[in-house]
């Protein structure tokens, strides 16, 4: 084989590999993740705003129930509402969790707390209502989720949270398939059985890292 | 080769002959899911018509640059690119919207009407035609949303873009905002199409 052989092999070889063929799909993907990156830095403040808002707008309802929270709203008895970051450690990292307190006449009435965890198909984030005293869940918000369509989705239906009022935080909750027994146990969604495990798993961690503190602050 | 259709051919295709919805049949998933009122099925159709006129050319611009089998990979990386654009978007200056619309803004990157114009038309032709093919496309995609949205919304609710428009006497018919309204009201406006269609072939067959 001459030399000059051997160069048109090995051209050839360089334009047959993969990279070689592959470089717009790099370059593009290159291109338009820092494109992406950047729409990211620039709209997330405003879309975290929103959540925030959304989020001080559901503590009346998330504490006191619908029906009640729109008899007060009737009444003008207004919350106030002011919003913590409470930092937990936890296997030597530490987590912060994002806490409205809810105040009416000078009063602790109750506890909000913002936390997410891994769904079926991305993070799925919510809002948990606590007593005074942390000793109960008096509500459930889905803030945001991407379960599927008419399975998993179903975890942001009234119907579904509901389960969750009333239930005590002193032992974890678990999820059913076969109907409730026992009053820590919630009832998965027909056909979302993983959504359901990850919503009660978020609950549960979120419970397990703040009762202490939220009750110490409560006394 | 068969030759191409021209840029006002392919504009004017998308909207009726070639409509997306009620002629090529693709794109339904989120045609059945969003179009219970006018304004999550106009947004949608917005959000549609900014993904497909973008695909569209930035997919024509980089035509002669494809691999014929790394092609689809292309146009999925385009799409998803700007469906993401989309979607934050929505989350920061109409979060209610996001939040109705939800995961149907993300699905809007295995929507078919975009990939299948990027293959059809923008693969194969310069900007100016592709463009004019996306515009014809949406406008036809958001006019079938429209009138779906139209029907559901005012049978179903009595209103229309959140408005009343029947009497209050009218007994709302729930289940045309409920999933089965939808294969319902699309059944029944396809088959309508079709009809019409039948008879003007046979009026134009006698002359």
């Amino acid at each position: 084989m001459t030399a000059l052989q051997m160069e048109q092999s090995f051209g050839q070889r360089l334009k047959n590999s993969n990279i070689v063929q592959a470089w717009l799909v790099l370059t593009l993907a290159l291109l338009f993740g820092a494109a992406l990156a950047g729409i990211q830095i620039s709209l997330a403040p405003t879309i975290e705003a929103n959540k925030i808002n959304e989020t001080r707008q559901k503590v009346p309802e998330l504490i006191f129930g619908k029906a009640k929270a729109m008899e007060m709203a009737a009444q003008k008895k207004n919350l106030q509402v002011t919003s913590q970051f409470i930092a937990v450690e936890k296997q030597g990292k530490k987590v912060y969790y994002n806490i409205f307190k809810a105040d009416l006449d000078g009063k602790c009435v109750g506890w909000v707390a913002k936390t997410k965890g891994q769904g079926y198909a991305d993070k799925i984030e919510l809002l948990i209502g606590l007593a005074p005293d942390a000793e109960t869940i008096t509500g459930l918000f889905i803030l945001d989720q991407k379960e599927t369509p008419g399975l998993g989705n179903k975890i942001v239906t009234e119907k579904w949270r509901s389960q969750f009022t009333g239930k005590p935080t002193g032992t974890r909750l678990t999820v059913t398939k076969t109907g409730v027994g026992t009053d820590t146990e919630i009832n998965a969604v027909t056909g979302a059985t993983i959504s359901s495990r990850s919503t009660v798993n978020i609950i549960n961690a979120a419970i397990g890292d703040l009762k202490g503190p939220l009750t110490a602050k409560a006394k | 080769m068969a030759e191409l259709p021209t840029t006002t051919e392919r504009f004017i295709q998308g909207i009726l002959p070639e409509n997306p919805v009620y002629r090529q049949l693709l794109g339904l998933c989120a045609t059945l899911a969003v179009t219970n009122n006018m304004k999550s099925a106009l947004t949608m159709g917005g959000a549609v018509t900014f993904v497909l006129v973008s695909a569209n050319v930035i997919t024509s611009l980089m035509r002669n640059l494809l691999k014929p089998h790394l092609r689809i990979v292309i146009f999925t990386l385009t799409i998803a690119t700007f469906v993401t654009i989309v979607d934050r978007f929505l989350a920061a200056y109409m979060y209610q919207m996001s939040k109705t619309l939800g995961p149907y803004i993300p699905l809007i990157i295995v929507n078919c009407i975009i990939i299948c114009r990027c293959e059809v038309c923008a693969s194969k032709q310069p900007v100016i035609t592709a463009a004019a093919d996306a515009i014809g496309q949406s406008i036809g995609f958001t006019l079938a949303m429209a009138s779906l949205a139209a029907v559901r919304e005012i049978l179903g609710t009595g209103m229309f873009f959140g408005l009343r428009v029947l009497p209050i006497a009218w007994p709302d018919w729930v289940i045309m905002v409920l999933p089965p309204g939808a294969f319902l009201t699309f059944g029944i406006l396809l088959g309508a199409i079709n009809w019409i269609d039948s008879l003007r072939a046979a009026g134009t067959g006698k002359k």
